[in-house]
């Protein structure tokens, strides 16, 4: 009762016993005190949950709740057991993760909903005589009302709102921007469903049904390698972490393991203590480096070089001196090696051209269905040439030959790899291939002044076909001899030892690449033979940092040579193990229609981000890198010369990559003129199009009725993480304060794009509207007009997923959202119906037209064997085959709401599916509607309700064939018919099998094995990609069903990457005279790899994350550099160039490579971040110093594998070679005061 | 009466016991309601320099001054002169005992004082009483040291013995025990009300580790004799144990455990 009064007995004698001679003694002393240490870690229940943010770990979590509030967390152990002989997946977990409870009661939590303080003022006033919708268009339409608020973005004045106000300004500007310019000028970003997919799907079902716009992050993000689709026809698929177990050898090749995939590194260890060979390629001292038997750290952006080298080592020791059979079977059933390429002649000079089709033979070997996409190799056992089985012709318009048997036309083939024996060839010719090792910039000059196009000897059959006779050669031929080896054919440019100095040589890469010859030769030979005595168990793990260059796809490709070459993609414990951000969505096939509506109208609207946002932020306007610099010299004759941005618009005309918005007109209008006329939508819209009465947007993305007007920012941090060119965001998207110094291609005099319209005078401030939703104030929290609090991951019901383990799991409300949050689905519930209560004054029922590119995995990825542009009258505009397609959708805007909550009748009517197959879901529908209950009124009745985030959840995993056995059935045998083979067997012993949202709740489940993926889930193998096209011989997606190491289309060949080579990093001048300060020395390349301290931004703020670091952004350099410019370790430094400035601490180490320095991204500017002495604004985050540049071949589309696909295929955002002006800084400026200094420089520009 | 008020009727007269109280109800209830924040809130692990001379330069001389203080003042008279010391006599081993121990205890709180405002962690870390507490020791012991000016002026004991007669009744609830010292030096009055003000603040400060000072080496010389110590839960000892058993026993498993019949307990060797 009292602790005093307890302790009032110093009469009694404590002393029970005394032992050990009276040394001991026993006594019974008051032991209460211990109770308060007991109740530090007694807690009322544990639930189930994970943390939503893109780390790939998806690590079970016990959340502990005390009192109604979450007091810490701890890793879960109760994973499925795998089978004997493989460690355990426990534990998953890591700092982060474990510091995340601090968010919940910080001070950095979004606790109401937040409104820019002038907007708010404006909006009160308005509403006292105006409706929403009046209200909303008044403020758009008073210039000075609108840059009032847009002005102030970054700086401060929220007020608190209420939940009523906040969505009633955000329903009310949907509504208004719909009707005035088009509902496609709703934006939505949010990335990675995979980690949330409830929270991602409540936003995007919202934005689909509304007819907005959902922005692709994969790509955006640059994870995306393109070089997966182009060779795989596959976004990206890997092996889980246990795999790595079973490896034989282990390349890290850029990626850090154990600091970016922490819970996944025992596997790492385990492989090591098995006696897995390692070695680690970093340019930094890294801390996988550790780990590795040998470190090769390899100059930053030459891993292309390194990988030729390698790739020499294997074609001369093990396909050409010797011949591994094993790789010899592999690489004639897998590989395109055997398929023919026609040699084109330009101008007497000879070049690789196009793949050879069934087509371009007199009779078309008998193929009256696409014979055009049906590629053609030699037989070895007729001599006769054939179209063998499982290229993309045989999967669209017929069944049962799209498969890998060595068959073609129903007769079994051996298909012949090399034409180099005597007999086999006509003759040997020199065929041109483009050499790009003298392009290099000065930081990356190797000395090499080679000439740009090396003519090497290829033995070549010469064939009859429709229109004469052509030299043909076989992708192996010429693949070898663009690697430089001499196969004693004579010619220059091939070398038949590795110390010449010859391109592809290890010689050679040891010049450019700075790893020796000797250890290339010894790593490149361990890799092969331990995959040619294991069938294939050599792997390499990669990450995003080889990803980013601008030539990206010769570093991946390079690497994927390797493992093609040894036959180590599909084999469990090999393959191309790249892991980059938690893009595996498991049960995708179940969560689509829910997250795209689909179940009320199809399609939804998607855009690949890159292109969006550099056009709207204006980054084009700024573009220096031309198409010649980046053109072949062997480029067929076209009209090359024009900037990337006309590339990327031609590219959308011809339907190849979406556009956002799609056309000038409000597509509602277009729509009622269209039915007005009596027209068919697609004809109406062609014939508009050609006569240039209707215009696509992408053309002059700088008028205002093609601006994103609104745009919803949740699960994600554009500004302060992905958003590269920062600066250019904040000046031309947002209209607010900006830290750009470069100038624009029209003051800078330079020639200006020739398909985009230019304005003089660049818009500033495009989107009326930003809210974000977050339960953190991040740094895109701070620049939105409306913040709305959402729950945090210990809030809200979902599910989780990743590529590094077999299971899916939940997040769990383990309690209430704190203060006035909400999840993520009740927000975007309560927008959908506000949206149903104002918009009926401006819109009911309407018809919209929605523009659709040519996708891959439909049979429209067989449109366009030839590049024809209409517009420039090559050919006649086809909507769907020439040009995008466009297909009326029609919406309900007086039941956005009702249709939100409800599964649409669309499922019952056209059932489900994915990746190129259908299968009917009506009995599943009807369980959903037994489970969840049914509308009995109202615009949904008869639907099956989803009203909370369980109920859709449900609806994913009832659809899912990864969580629904019988739909995995019924999966598989849609791809049965397609293939002529009975996969059906890969699912039948779970046939039963449904996992519902409270198993997972009770414990991580392991999926069920479908066809959406190319690995199995089963007790036998860990889950590796390409495994059911190596063993149930299903197809890769390509062209040639194989994976395919040439590329043939007309742009790949323009641009010189038919096959791989070593490309330097473009120059991207952006250290311009005018933006350099005299005596500014030090010039390093900008890194900015995932940190150790967070996940993205997330945890950048998070106060024992930044205790465990400097408390704020720092960059790391070397101690030479550091020396150089009289830096020492914790100096405040500035880092820019033409884009921008950022301000960071500098952590000086001998682990950086000189010439490099290290940001790792993302860490937040609204922490512990001074003033740039450039700017005179507050410092940047990392991408104030670089800005996006896309690439003409990430454009491609209409062309089997490289079709577009959202997340899929796309121009992507590298920004690796970038370079920046580091230097110590003079004077820390915190802005924490009326404004000291001024800026003479800016003040200027202005 | 208010007349009649006199201002050292309330600081030596009512005061005393005000202080007396809040420093007992005030200890008590810090004890009750905030038992973990019952410590010394020692510096020592932030920076080690300087607190070692200054702390144990403070600490002997305080305590020297304080049990000097203590037996000076409330040895009642009468003993004194039972055992016929002088009062001079005893005046003269205060000012040579206590002055010593009053200047190192001065010289430590002026080293504990400056350390803890010049070094910037431990001046984040330390409370505003932390600093005011250490501020007004250094005071009180400065102006405790100042005394001595005036006691030197009359070695008689007669002031002594005024301090004395005054401390005395207060303690037996002489509620005219103020009258004693109305005519004393203001030095002497601004020590005595000092200290007054420090007893009241003594239970809100770290002070309150003074408690435990006392209370701790005296149980771990009188009451834990042994160097393990083991906290059972039991509320008695266990049972002695009786007949002739050794020592070996307790190790020995049960025969009935072994699964042999009725064997004798009592004697194992069989």
């Amino acid at each position: 009762m009292s602790h005093l009064l307890d302790r009032m007995n110093f009469l009694q004698s404590k002393e029970l016993e005394r032992f050990s001679n009276g040394h001991g003694q026993v006594t019974r002393e008051s032991r209460d005190w211990e109770e308060t240490y007991r109740n530090r870690w007694r807690h009322d229940k544990i639930v189930r949950s994970t943390h939503g943010v893109n780390c790939t770990g998806s690590c079970s979590w016990k959340i502990y709740v005390k009192s109604g509030i979450v007091t810490w967390e701890t890793q879960q152990t109760d994973y499925p057991r795998m089978r004997p002989d493989l460690p355990n997946h426990e534990p998953r977990g890591c700092a982060r993760g474990a510091s995340y409870s601090w968010y919940l009661y910080s001070a950095n939590r979004v606790k109401n909903p937040l409104v820019r303080g002038r907007l708010m003022k404006a909006w009160r006033k308005m509403r006292e005589t105006m409706t929403p919708i009046e209200a909303w268009t008044a403020l758009q339409n008073d210039p000075i009302l609108r840059a009032s608020y847009v002005e102030t973005r970054g700086k401060g004045g929220f007020v608190r709102a209420s939940w009523d106000e906040a969505t009633e300004i955000t329903a009310a500007a949907n509504a208004y921007t719909a009707r005035t310019y088009g509902p496609d000028r709703i934006f939505g970003f949010s990335p990675i469903p995979a980690m949330s997919m409830i929270s991602y799907a409540a936003g995007s079902r919202y934005l689909s049904l509304m007819g907005g716009v959902c922005m692709s992050f994969y790509d955006w993000y640059c994870d995306l390698p393109p070089a997966s689709p182009m060779t795989w026809g596959e976004q990206t698929d890997v092996p889980e972490s246990a795999d790595w177990y079973n490896a034989g050898y282990l390349l890290l090749w850029g990626s850090n393991v154990p600091q970016t995939r922490t819970p996944d590194a025992h596997f790492y260890t385990e492989a090591r203590y098995r006696g897995t060979k390692s070695a680690v390629i970093c340019p930094d001292y890294s801390e996988a480096a550790k780990f590795g038997d040998v470190w090769l750290n390899a100059k930053q952006g030459t891993d292309a070089a390194l990988a030729m080298a390698f790739g020499h080592v294997i074609l001369r020791e093990f396909h050409l001196d010797w011949q591994a059979e094993y790789f010899e079977e592999y690489c004639r059933k897998y590989s395109d090696f055997p398929m023919l390429v026609k040699i084109e002649d330009k101008d007497g000079r000879m070049i690789p051209g196009r793949f050879l089709r069934a087509d371009d033979l007199d009779g078309k070997l008998g193929q009256a269905n696409n014979p055009e996409w049906k590629t053609v190799a030699l037989d070895e056992t007729s001599g006769a040439l054939v179209a063998p089985n499982g290229s993309i012709g045989y999967r669209w318009g017929e069944d049962g030959e799209w498969n890998l048997e060595e068959k073609a036309a129903g007769a079994e083939i051996a298909l012949r790899m090399s034409q180099i024996l005597d007999e086999d060839h006509d003759e040997v010719i020199g065929v041109d291939f483009p050499y790009f090792g003298a392009d290099a910039t000065e930081a990356f000059d190797a000395g090499d002044r080679r000439p740009n196009v090396l003519t090497r000897n290829v033995p070549v059959r010469r064939i009859q076909t429709a229109e004469g006779e052509v030299a043909v050669a076989t992708v192996f031929d010429l693949f070898c001899a663009n690697y430089g080896l001499d196969r004693g054919l004579g010619g220059d440019w091939v070398a038949r030892h590795y110390d010449e100095d010859v391109p592809g040589t290890p010689k050679w890469a040891e010049k450019i690449t700075g790893v020796r010859a000797d250890k290339i030769v010894h790593v490149a030979r361990e890799f092969a033979q331990t995959a040619e005595k294991t069938n294939g168990k050599s792997m390499i793990i990669i990450g995003a940092a080889m990803n980013h260059w601008y030539h990206m796809d010769m570093n991946y490709r390079g690497v994927i040579n390797m493992l093609v070459m040894c036959g180590c993609v599909g084999q469990s414990g090999g393959g191309w193990a790249h892991y980059v951000g938690q893009e595996k969505l498991r049960p995708q096939t179940g969560w689509l229609p829910l997250a795209f509506a689909l179940d009320w109208g199809r399609p939804p609207r998607h855009m690949n981000s890159t292109s969006a946002w550099y056009a709207h932020t204006d980054q084009w306007r700024y573009e220096t890198l031309t198409a010649g610099e980046i053109l072949s010299p062997t480029a067929p004759d076209g009209d090359w010369d024009i900037s990337l941005i006309d590339y990327n618009i031609r590219a959308e005309r011809m339907g190849w990559l979406p556009s956002a918005p799609q056309l000038k007109t409000n597509p509602l209008e277009v729509a009622k003129a269209a039915k007005a006329a009596g027209r068919e939508i697609p004809d109406y819209v062609a014939e508009q199009l050609k006569s240039g009465d209707l215009e696509m947007s992408c053309e002059d993305p700088d008028a205002p009725e093609n601006w994103p007007r609104n745009l919803f920012v949740w699960r994600s941090n554009l500004l302060g993480s992905s958003g590269k060119g920062h600066e250019y965001f904040l000046k031309h998207l947002l209209g607010t304060d900006h830290g750009v110094l470069g100038r624009d291609l029209g003051e800078e005099g330079r020639a200006k794009p020739k398909e985009a319209r230019w304005h003089e005078n660049a818009p500033r401030g495009k989107l009326d509207l930003l809210v974000t939703i977050d339960f953190r104030m991040s740094t895109t929290a701070v620049y939105s007009d409306i913040v709305l609090p959402t729950a945090s991951w210990y809030e809200k019901n979902d599910l989780n997923t990743s590529d590094m383990h077999p299971f899916i799991h939940p997040l769990q409300a383990a309690v209430d959202p704190a203060y006035e949050s909400k999840s993520d689905w009740e927000i975007f519930k309560a927008i959908a119906y506000k949206v149903q209560q104002v918009a009926p004054e401006i819109l009911g029922k309407e018809t919209d037209i929605v523009a659709l590119p040519i996708l891959h995995d439909t049979p429209g990825e067989l449109a366009q064997d030839q590049v024809r542009d209409w517009k420039a009258g090559e050919c006649d505009l086809i909507p769907g085959k020439t040009a995008p397609n466009f297909i009326a959708v029609e919406r309900d805007y007086t039941a956005i709401g009702d249709r939100f909550c409800a599964l649409g009748p669309l499922m019952d009517k056209l059932g489900n599916g994915g990746k190129g197959i259908a299968w009917k879901t009506g009995s599943e529908v009807q369980h959903l509607r037994d489970l969840n209950g049914v509308w009995e009124d109202g615009p949904a009745k008869g639907c099956a309700r989803i009203v909370t985030d369980i109920d859709a959840t449900e609806v994913v995993l009832m659809l899912a064939p990864e969580t629904n056995g019988a739909v995995a059935v019924k999966a598989w045998e849609a791809l049965s018919k397609a293939t002529g083979r009975d996969h059906t067997h890969l699912a039948r012993p779970k046939a039963d099998e449904k996992i519902r949202f409270r198993d997972i709740a009770a414990q991580p489940r392991k999926i069920i094995s479908s066809p959406t993926w190319s690995g199995l889930e089963s007790e036998h193998v860990c889950y590796n990609a390409g495994y059911t096209n190596v063993h149930e011989l299903i197809p890769w997606r390509t062209l040639t069903g194989r994976q395919q190491l040439y590329q043939d289309h007309l742009w790949m060949r323009a641009f010189g990457e038919g096959f791989v080579s070593y490309r330097p990093p473009v120059d991207l001048k952006t250290i311009t005279k005018e933006v350099r300060d005299a005596g500014d020395s030090l010039v390093l390349n900008f890194i900015t790899p995932h940190q150790k301290w967070g996940i993205h931004s997330t945890y950048s703020d998070n106060l024992l994350m930044l205790t465990l670091n400097r408390g704020g952004p720092v960059i790391w350099i070397s101690e030479n550099d550091a020396r150089s410019a009289g830096i020492v370790d914790n100096d405040w430094v500035e880092l820019y160039n033409a884009n921008g400035a950022l301000t960071a601490r500098a952590v000086v180490s001998q682990r950086i490579k000189d010439g490099t320095t290290f940001m790792y991204h993302a860490q937040e500017k609204i922490v512990n971040t001074p003033g740039s002495e450039k700017t005179c604004k507050r410092g940047g985050i990392h991408n104030s110093v670089t800005r996006a540049v896309p690439k003409p071949t990430h454009m491609i589309g209409g062309y089997a594998q490289q079709s577009y696909g959202f997340n899929y295929y796309g121009t992507v955002g590298a920004n690796r070679d970038e370079f920046v002006v580091v230097r110590k800084m003079k004077k820390v400026d915190w802005l924490d005061r009326e404004k000291s200094w001024k800026a003479p420089a800016q003040e200027a520009a202005e | 009466m208010f007349a009649n008020f006199d201002i050292n009727f309330v600081l030596f007269g009512v005061m005393p016991y005000v202080a007396l109280t809040i420093f007992l109800v005030g200890s008590i209830a810090r004890y009750e309601r905030d038992p973990f924040t019952w410590k010394s809130s020692s510096s020592q692990l932030l920076r080690r320099k300087q607190l070692i001379w200054g702390s144990i330069l403070f600490h002997v001389g305080i305590l020297t001054v304080f049990f000097g203080h203590l037996i000076g003042l409330f040895t009642p008279v009468r003993v004194l002169d039972a055992f016929g010391i002088p009062y001079a006599l005893k005046q003269w081993m205060a000012v040579l005992i206590g002055g010593p121990a009053g200047i190192a205890a001065l010289i430590g709180a002026t080293m504990l004082l400056h350390r803890r405002l010049s070094d910037p962690r431990i001046r984040v870390t330390s409370s505003y009483a932390d600093i005011a507490i250490l501020g007004l020791i250094w005071l009180q012991l400065a102006i405790g040291l100042l005394t001595i000016t005036q006691t030197l002026q009359h070695m008689d004991g007669s002031e002594m013995v005024r301090f004395m007669t005054w401390s005395q009744s207060v303690v037996t609830w002489n509620l005219n025990a103020w009258v004693t010292v109305v005519d004393v030096h203001w030095l002497y009055k601004l020590h005595i009300f000092l200290g007054l003000i420090i007893t009241m603040l003594f239970p809100f400060t770290r002070l309150v580790h003074i408690w435990s000072g006392f209370a701790a080496p005296l149980r771990y010389l009188l009451g834990r004799p042994g160097y393990q110590i083991v906290r059972s839960r039991r509320k008695s000892a266990l049972p002695a144990p009786s007949g002739p058993v050794s020592a070996t026993t307790h190790a020995a498993v049960p025969p009935r455990a072994m699964g042999r019949p009725e064997a004798s307990i009592a004697n194992p060797a069989e």
